[in-house]
């Protein structure tokens, strides 16, 4: 059986899988729910000098039958005093000793503040800290989560400020709205963070109300930008997660819509030691948790991993610059014609959206009246597909469209290889030199 | 009336009976159901549609909450879609043709979505289409069924005058009467009419054709004719008995449960139908839905030759009808009134088909046996009317049909257009629609193109 657990900057928690800081790790009574269910961690609810929240404070979007693809939230960090949270964390850390409970901090932006609360809270028994540098909405008028998050030097020294008192592992949550969030991540590093989680929550407004006219979700016909999540950010999240992974060599917490333990698992290929996760858990409540374990346990056995630790970061080497990719690899589609169910989109998609690559007969007139209907199969013009893929992810048959690897016989060459071919052989054509591979001279 | 009434039921429990059997799809389940549709790129729904309805259009616009333009997608196509959505054999039309049956999964529900879709509108009287501008044709419509009915539609969005002329006291045609009450209201036909109302088409009920308005008084008066007339009464038994009281016809029948209170409605106790088509089913199921306890689908031939869908056929089974396969009505017996059908079994003769290929059973003499019925019911068809076609001149008819050009559905006479039941003996709602659209489109280009002959005419004099 292999072994979920996980060691994240030295404490270990039972699995990767963590309530992230949001409404469901809120109190006590919820995060001891959580770990009955199955959780191995929660980030507490952000702890800090209690607000006042707003009704309402959500908003989200649908894809067609598809409740929530995306969450966008007005909420603010926890509206209760700091001193019953952290009660709180300390009965939870009694009763669940082995759980990890990481509580996440934002205060105002001066050192005194932060050494306070970071004290109180070690003394509590937290396992960890968490720097809320990332809230987008609210607290960053404020000039703290995002405010902070996005300017590297606040992040920088902030951190520092922590780091100077704390005896448990720092981690900065980093805040996805800025042009490059591994610069950020350099950032927390700098100032001294054993760990970055990530992402925080996008901006966003989720939408407007047609008759009303009022963004949502709307506070008495207003709203303001809100912080959007959900399975509809999580390759955005993924994208970030991979390129931290990239630029630091501290351990990460991965964030943004993960629901199962398949995101989950993508995530901790990219580079997270533990995920992260609150819309799925907002959703559809604790019990998520049941197969995502299940799941990852499978997944690692039938893999031959013994340890969840050993996929951390598996992938990370894959993601390369366009430029290294190989020009020379070739695939096509091929339509399995006993699978085909005849609804054409695969030709619709390549037709109007790619390349003009597939070719089907207008559909005869005709009912069940006088018999079975014709097959109605579209071909593909195997010399004119450039093997995009778009046919095969709009078909709605599992495994009906393949992309077939072709052997071009010709021998890899990236971009930059061509270039450099090109400045060794300028008299080359661009054809000629991809023919001929990187061997040319 | 009967020897052996049924006996009455609670009205309330009669139109319970009587309700909706497929009841409209509530917000949820519609976009439910409408997210299923793959919105095929040229959808074989559509061209399973004899009207072609661009279906995966107007589930896309319910989906998006354009109610407004997913009504008008539908009744673009098929002016009559609301009847269509209730009326139509669907698994064997759009919903037969969904191309997730292919892969083992159930048909998006094509006719309940359009049923969302128009009912709404149609019940509000919301007007989405505009008459065209008058271009001073005349166009006369004999009957006012279904074909009539798209026809003259089509043609006022032409600018044509449409001018219907029917016989019955109520327009709708078989749509009115014809089709089962827990299938179709007759207030849902109304307000379908009234859409085709409100584009200006005039209608002119209870005038017959060829008797109180001359045939010649329309070519006079109108560019062109079009027949819509449908069918006639219900084809005979030819067998003694058949004038006792307690026995009638199933268009009748089905008419007096849609145009009365249904605890006006009598049936006997024990009820024989003769026929297996589609109407049959109609009526089996009103007779047990009215409190006859024992009802009888007797057929000639058998199961597996008869013409109801097999989904009309599981409603009869369903309400417990008890089917007498390959038996022959010989005579209905009572005194004064229907007490009995006498029938005898027949056989099925190896290598021998009547004209549909139905195969030819003949009865077996010794087997002869008898229902204990209060009343029957004729079900086997309905007539041409042929002594009314017979009168205008040149039409061509084969075996009491009217022969027309299948794209113009134009007649051997020039002069006359035909769609609906009287041209193909008896089809779908759908089927009448399709035919009137394109009759209009026939009568447009014909007299474009007459006009045309006579502006160079002009133009040369």
């Amino acid at each position: 059986m292999p072994d979920l657990s996980i060691h994240f900057c030295g404490v270990r928690s039972p699995n990767p899988f963590w309530l992230a800081s949001g409404p469901p790790a809120n109190t006590a009574y919820q995060v001891m729910r959580a770990f009955d269910a199955g959780w191995g961690g929660a980030v507490w609810k952000t702890i800090g000098e209690p607000i006042i929240n707003t009704a309402s404070r959500y908003g989200s979007v649908d894809l067609k039958n598809e409740r929530m693809m995306g969450l966008n939230n007005i909420e603010l960090i926890s509206d209760r005093p700091v001193e019953v949270n952290l009660r709180e964390i300390a009965e939870v850390k009694k009763r669940y000793p082995k759980h990890t409970v990481v509580a996440s901090l934002m205060v105002e932006s001066r050192r005194e503040a932060w050494h306070d609360i970071v004290r109180r809270t070690e003394d509590a028994g937290a396992d960890m800290l968490e720097l809320n540098f990332g809230c987008p909405h609210g607290m960053s008028e404020r000039g703290m989560g995002a405010a902070v998050g996005q300017v590297p030097e606040y992040a920088t020294m902030i951190t520092g400020w922590v780091k100077e008192v704390a005896r448990t592992p720092v981690i900065v949550k980093l805040t996805p709205n800025v042009t490059d969030i591994s610069h950020m991540a350099k950032a927390a590093m700098a100032g001294g963070a054993n760990a970055v989680s990530l992402v925080n929550t996008f901006n966003s407004i989720v939408g407007v109300d047609l008759d009303s006219y009022a963004p949502r979700p709307a506070v008495a016909g207003r709203g303001s930008h809100g912080g959007y999540c959900g399975p509809a950010v999580k390759p955005i999240a993924l994208h970030m997660v991979s390129s931290v992974a990239k630029a630091v060599p501290i351990p990460i917490s991965g964030i943004g819509g993960i629901g199962n333990w398949r995101d989950a698992v993508e995530f901790m290929l990219l580079g997270s030691t533990s995920v992260q996760v609150c819309t799925a858990a907002m959703h559809y409540g604790f019990r998520i948790v049941r197969d995502m374990i299940d799941g990852l346990e499978n997944y690692l056995e039938e893999k031959g991993f013994n340890s969840a630790m050993d996929i951390v970061g598996k992938s990370v080497p894959r993601i390369e610059d366009w430029g290294n990719l190989d020009l020379n690899y070739k695939i096509i589609a091929r339509i399995d014609a006993a699978k085909c169910i005849g609804c054409n989109l695969c030709y619709i998609a390549c037709e109007d959206g790619a390349h003009q690559c597939i070719r089907v007969e207008e559909r005869p007139h005709g009912d069940l009246r006088h018999g079975p209907l014709p097959e109605h199969v579209p071909h593909v013009l195997e010399d004119e597909c450039v093997g995009c893929n778009l046919c095969a992810l709009v078909c709605p048959v599992p495994g009906c469209i393949t992309m077939t690897e072709i052997n071009t016989g010709r021998p890899a060459m990236s971009w930059k290889q061509l270039q450099d071919a090109r400045g060794r052989s300028p008299q080359c054509s661009m054809e000629d030199l991809l023919a001929g591979g990187n061997t040319s001279n | 009336m009967f020897k052996d009434p049924a006996p009455k039921l609670p009205l309330e429990q009669l139109e319970r009976n009587f309700a909706d059997i497929n009841p409209p799809l509530t917000p949820g389940q519609a976009l439910e159901e409408g997210s299923r549709c793959l919105f095929c790129h040229d959808a074989p729904c559509i061209k399973a549609c004899p009207t072609g309805i661009d279906v995966p259009q107007f589930i896309r616009q319910i989906l998006t909450g354009n109610r407004r333009g997913s009504a008008r997608t539908i009744l673009e196509a098929n002016i009559l879609g609301q009847s269509c959505a209730r009326a139509c054999p669907t698994s064997v039309l759009c919903e037969g043709a969904c191309v997730l049956n292919h892969e083992g999964k159930k048909p998006v529900e094509i006719g309940k979505l359009q049923r969302y879709a128009v009912d709404p509108i149609v019940a509000a009287g919301t007007k989405l289409f505009k008459a065209g501008a008058p271009n001073g044709f005349r166009v006369a419509l004999i009957g006012a069924g279904p074909a009539s009915l798209s026809c003259a539609a089509e043609l006022r969005k032409r600018g044509y005058e449409a001018v219907i002329f029917d016989a019955n006291p109520q327009p709708g045609g078989l749509d009115t009467y014809g089709i089962a009450a827990y299938k179709m209201r007759a207030d849902d036909v109304r307000k379908e009419i009234e859409l085709v109302r409100s584009l200006g088409v005039e209608i002119k009920s209870g005038v017959v054709a060829g008797k109180d308005i001359s045939l010649q008084e329309l070519e006079r008066d109108y560019q062109a004719v079009f027949i819509g007339i449908g069918l006639g009464e219900t084809e005979d038994l030819q067998i003694p008995g058949e004038d006792l009281p307690g026995c009638r016809d199933a268009l009748s029948f089905i008419e007096e449960t849609k145009s009365k209170s249904l605890d006006q409605v009598q049936v006997a106790r024990r009820v024989a139908v003769i026929g297996a088509g589609n109407t049959a089913i109609d009526v089996v199921t009103a007779a047990r839905r009215l409190g006859a306890e024992e009802v009888y689908m007797v057929y000639r031939r058998s199961r597996q030759q008869m013409s109801a869908f097999d989904y009309e056929y599981e409603l009869a089974r369903r309400d417990n009808v008890r089917f007498v396969w390959q038996a022959l009505p010989q005579r209905i017996v009572g005194n004064g009134r229907v007490e009995a059908l006498e029938c005898v079994r027949t056989r099925r003769q190896e290598g021998a088909n009547d004209a549909r290929g139905r195969g030819a059973f003949l009865p077996v003499p010794g087997t002869e046996f008898r229902l204990d019925v209060g009343m029957v019911v004729k079900a086997l068809g309905q007539k041409r009317k042929v002594s009314f076609l017979q009168q205008i001149p040149e039409l061509e008819l084969k075996n009491g049909c009217i022969q027309v050009d299948p794209q113009t559905m134009q007649t051997a006479n020039p002069q006359y257009f035909a769609g609906g039941d009287c041209v193909n003996g008896g089809g779908e709602v759908v089927d009448a629609v399709a035919h009137g659209k394109k009759a209009a489109l026939g009568i447009h280009q014909m007299l474009e193109a007459a006009k045309g002959k006579s502006a160079v005419n002009m133009s040369r004099a």
